[in-house]
This record gives structure tokens, sequence and C-alpha cells, in this order.
């Protein structure tokens, strides 16, 4: 018996929910036009200032942890005596 | 229900857990459920206040002291409990069942408890007890984890029990109230506290033991050890700024561990640390706003950090592992854990109509408040960090990422039921935090849902999701690998054995004597263990840990007669 195909399993889908972030991200910053902020600090009135710092904190999360594995990866029996 | 009024919650379920193992199933099941709401009612009906008051050595002890601050954490706790309790219900091992049961029971005693003697009491019951989920393994690598787990948890009782004496020669009065770091005894609990609260350095004993647990064990331990040092962190150090900084570090530092970590309940821990630093920085803050956002953020996080270790286990009890790399392409075998798992994912992340917002914001806008920009910039980064690494990578390597070929069963229905309330509950408090608002230590007055707030926040988690898909797409993510990444714990893991090495075998011999010597006394109790737990064998090979666990447990022994004596 074959398996169900899922939606996920085709790789256009994949591609459509990556394309589909993208937009969502667009339109959120649209949205900014009509949305009047009020943060407490000056920097929180900057256009786009959450969404600029979360792609880029979280980039940097990533690459920050990605450089910290090559000096913390040990195998998997590392701990056993 | 008068007849409950003033009868210790905690000790209904600890003297209830003991006829466990008399009864037969289905009614074991009914019983160990009855446990946690007999003991809500009895907390419902007994009026704030000082009760179960006793004089023991001329000290005064107040057993059970009911106030805002322990109503909201005994609520949860044992709402924890009885959902805890339902995930298990597949369980047929008394020991778990017993020990879940007297962990949870020992945990609202403490939180419960009005002097520092009573709380050490239920404070050392949550260690002994707990320790039994994580040896409920049976492989000689929790038996191993297990002993550190316990002898981390001893040390922080017994610095509590010192403190608390240094603090009754100073003042006179053992009453546990604000502390302050102020003397021996305030910075001798302040670290009883920290080490319980999984301070940076001092953190490692969580992401070692909890994933180690049994699947049912860790979704317990998720909930109350480290939430109890909270409460006593908010009771006893409220406006502390050195908490702050504490755990404005707590958020930041272990998400660069969750990302590389493999084992998806290890990630799990190293991100329950991060959440503590929100509530750590909340009580450093120590306004009513911030106060009043620790307290939310204990309560939801309990709530969706117990949902996502309940996925987890789904999983390890299913596919057979919870590693990443050997993961993926589960939702089609378990799609209602994957949804499960994407409520307490979102609510953990603080989206918008679900827990973690309503409660998380309180936190962030107090620290804004109080013009802390800094430690509120390493928020926003945590926040967005959480997301990632909790938010994304836990489901994504879990249910999606590449198939893995695995086709397992859904998880047992007992499971999906605990799994279904609690997701309620996560988008419940998410849609309408009211309830929750009220049951808070200080009136509130804020308003989550604002266009502002809802879309700052969605903008932040949405270019997060952004961030991992690009370098997803891009082949830049780093991929999950079967290793171990050192953390701390190498200071005492492997460092000692590094240095006997080195200063040559006579110390080696003598650390190996003291190790043997102390091994008769461990392995009298290791054989009594091992009736029902694991190898023997793990046992006689513990020389390291055994001998630390027994220094503790000496040190303790002989302190406790120097008192009594005295």
């Amino acid at each position: 018996m074959q398996e169900k195909r899922y939606w996920l399993d085709s790789k256009e889908n994949v591609a459509k929910v990556y394309r589909g972030v993208w937009i969502a991200c667009a339109l959120l910053l649209v949205a900014e036009l009509f949305v009047h902020l009020h943060g407490h600090f000056a920097i929180e009135n900057l256009f786009g200032f959450y969404g600029f710092f979360g792609f880029i904190g979280c980039v940097g999360l990533v690459l920050g942890a990605k450089a910290l594995r090559k000096v913390l990866i040990r195998p998997e029996d590392y701990y056993d005596d | 229900m008068t007849s409950l009024q003033g009868l210790s919650p905690a000790l209904i379920i600890i003297v209830g857990a003991l006829a466990v193992p008399l009864l037969r199933h289905p009614l074991r099941n009914v019983y160990m459920l009855a446990l946690p709401a007999v003991a809500f009612a009895a907390l419902l009906s007994t009026p704030d206040g000082d009760h179960g008051s006793l004089q023991y050595m001329g000290l005064e002890l107040v057993t059970l002291r009911v106030d805002d601050w322990s109503r909201i954490f005994s609520y949860i706790f044992l709402l924890a409990t009885g959902l805890s309790v339902v995930y298990a219900w597949h369980i047929r091992d008394w020991v778990q069942q017993v020990a879940g049961l007297v962990y949870a029971g020992s945990a609202v005693g403490a939180v419960l408890a009005g002097d520092f003697l009573t709380l050490f009491v239920y404070w050392e019951g949550t260690a002994v007890s707990s320790v039994f989920l994580v040896w409920a393994s049976r492989t000689d690598a929790s038996f191993r984890s297990g002993m550190r787990y316990v002898t981390v948890q001893l040390l922080s009782g017994l610095l509590l029990l010192i403190g608390a004496l240094a603090l009754n020669a100073q003042s006179g009065s053992l009453r546990f109230e604000h502390v302050g770091l102020e003397g021996l005894g305030g910075w001798l609990v302040f670290l009883a506290f920290g080490i319980k609260c999984a301070f940076p350095l001092l953190h490692n004993w969580l992401q070692d033991a909890y994933p180690q647990a049994t699947v049912t064990g860790t979704v317990f331990l998720s909930a109350f050890t480290t939430k109890l040092a909270v409460y006593a962190l908010a009771r006893g150090f409220a406006g502390t700024p050195e908490l702050i900084w504490i755990g404005a570090i707590m958020t930041a530092f272990p998400i660069f561990y969750a990302v590389i970590e493999n084992d998806l309940r290890r990630v799990l821990s190293y991100s329950l640390n991060n959440q503590l630093g929100f509530m750590v920085v909340g009580i450093g803050v120590g306004t009513e706003l911030a106060l009043n956002g620790t307290a939310a953020h204990a309560f939801c996080h309990i709530l969706y950090k117990a949902l996502l270790f309940m996925s987890m286990g789904a999983v390890l009890l299913r596919a057979g592992t919870v590693n990443g790399s050997e993961l993926g392409g589960l939702y089609k075998s378990m799609p209602w854990t994957t949804g499960f798992c994407i409520v307490g994912a979102a609510s953990i992340s603080a989206f918008p109509l679900f827990s973690g917002f309503v409660s998380k914001s309180l936190i962030l806008t107090a620290v804004a408040l109080e013009g802390h920009y800094w430690v509120w910039a390493v928020l926003l980064f945590a926040s967005a960090g959480v997301f990632h690494h909790s938010g994304i990578k836990i489901p994504y390597f879990a249910f999606f990422a590449h198939d893995s070929g695995i086709r397992c069963q859904e998880a047992p229905w007992n499971m999906l039921i605990a799994m279904a309330v609690t997701a309620a509950l996560c988008i419940g408090i998410g849609v309408h935090p009211e309830p929750l608002y009220a049951l808070l230590p200080f009136a509130v007055d804020y308003q989550p849902y604002t266009a502002a707030h809802v879309l700052t926040q969605l903008q932040l988690l949405v270019f997060s999701a952004l961030a991992f898909s690009v370098l997803m797409w891009h082949r830049i993510y780093p991929p999950e690998l079967r290793s171990v990444n050192v953390d701390f714990d190498w200071v005492y893991r492997r460092f000692p054995p590094l240095v006997l090495a080195f200063v040559g075998p006579p110390a080696r011999g003598a650390w190996v004597a003291l190790g043997l010597r102390t091994q008769e006394g461990i392995r009298r109790l290791g054989r009594y263990l091992a009736h029902s737990y694991g190898p023997h064998a793990g046992v006689a090979r513990l020389a390291g840990s055994s001998a630390m666990a027994v220094t503790v447990l000496g040190v303790f022994a002989a302190l406790l007669l120097f008192f009594y004596l005295a």
C-alpha cells in the first residue's frame, strides 16, 4: 500500500510556506503605518524596530551558537568513564 | 468543606500518597487525582492568615501560612499535580507514583511554610523525593545523574539551614519574611535559593537531570523545584538589584546552548532556565508590576513548559528517542501531539492570544518603566531567542524537518487528555487573562492587548521566524548532531579526574579510598534501590559522586546533631 502523500511532502509547498513568511513580515511592516506606537524608549519608535531587532538577534544567536559549538562539542560518550 | 479548613494541603497529598501502593488500578488513578483536588478544596476553604502554629524546641513554627503569594503558587502547583498525574495514568510503577506525589506535596508545603524550619523540611522533601523520578529511568546514566542532582539539592538545603540559623541568631526569629542581602545569613539563604533557581554557573543540575528522568517524571520535575525557588526569592529578596543582572544573564546565556543541543528535552531544560531568568529579573526590579509579572509568568510558565515536556515525553515514549538528529516528520504519526506541542510553543514564545503574551509583557513593561535600558534589550533578545529555539526548533525538528521515516502510534489517551487540558488553559489564559490577573499579589492596572503591543510582538516573532527560515533555506542553520556540549558542569565532572591524574597516583589512591569507604553505606541504600531500580553494577562504580553525596549528608547529619545537643 502506498503511503498517503502529505501537503508538506511537496517541495513547491515548502517553498510556498517560505514565501509566506516573507509576505507576513512585509504585511507587518505595512501595518505599522496604521498603528500609533508609544514605546518607553526612543529606539522603539524607529520604523520596524521590533522586526529588525528580532531578525538580527536570531541570526546573531544562531551564528554565535554555531561558532560556540566548535569549542564546546564533544563526542556523545564524553562523560562516560 | 469547613471540615477541611486549616488542614495542610501538603500533608493531604504526602500522607495520602503513602496509600497509593495499596490500591489497585483503576481505583488508584482516581485516588491519585483526588489527592490534589482535596488539597485544593482544603486550601480554598482556609482563610488568609497563619495556621498550624506549633512550638518546637522553643521555636515558633508556622506550618501553614496563607496569603496572596502562597495562594497563587499553591494553586498552580496543585493544578500541575493534577495534570501530571493524568499524564502519568498509564504508569503502573508505584515508586514513581508515590515519589511524584510526595514531591508535589512537598513543593506545596514549602510554598505554604511560614518559617524557615518548615521551609527547610519541605525543601529537602522535594529533593529527596524528586530524585526517584530520575532514578526511575533505571539506566546507569540516570543513576549517576540523579546522584549529582540530589547532591546539589541537598547542598542547597544545607545552605538554607545554616543561613536560617544565622538569621535566627541575628533577629531571634525564624519567620520567613523579606531577607535581603545583609549579613552571612542573608547571603547563605540567597545562595540556597539561587542553586535551586539554577542561577548562572549553579544551573547544571537542571540540564543534567531533567532529560534523564522518566517520560512522566520530567513533567513533574519541570513544574516544582525551580518555581519553588522563584517563590522563595520573591518572598525573601524582592527588589534586590543584583537579581536584575543575574536574571538577565539567565535569559540570554542558556539559549545559545539550546540552539546547538540535540536532546530535545535538554533543549527544553535550557529554555526553562531562560524563562526563570525573566522571573528573576522581575523579582530584582521589585515594583508591584514587576512582582505581578513574576507571579503571572511562573503560573503560565508551569503550564506551557509542562505541555512542551509532555509532548516531547510522548515522542520519547512512541518514537524511542528525543534526539533532533533522529526525528522528523512525526506530524504524520502524531498529529494531536504535534498540535498540542505547537500550542505550548506559541505560549512560551508569547504569541498574542497565548498565555506567555499576557505574563511576560508585565515584566518587560516593568523593566522599561524603571528605565533599565540594557536589561530591557537583553530580555527582548532573549524573547526572540525563546521563539527561535523553543517555539520553532522543538516542533520543527521533532514533527517536521526531513521525514525520518519513523512511523509510530499517537500518544496514549491519558497523555492526550493531559495535553489537551493544559493546551486549553494556555489559550484560555491568553485570551482571558483577567482571572489570572485577579490572583496576582497586587492589583493589576495593565492592558496587554493594545494595537501597538500586539503589532510589535508579532513583528518580533515573525521576523525571528524569518531568520530561522532564511538560515534553513540557505543551509546555514547548524544541523542537529549526536554530541555533548560541555557546560559549566565540566568543572566538577571532568576537572577533578584531570587534576588527580596530574597530581599523581597517591592523591588518586586517597580519592578512590574515600570513595570505597563511603560506598558501603551507599551500597546498602543501593541494594535497596536496586530492588526496583537500575543495574546493580552502577552503584559500585559511583566513587566520585557518591563520595560527594555522602560528604554532604554527613555534614548535614553532624549539623543536625549539633543543633539538637546545643
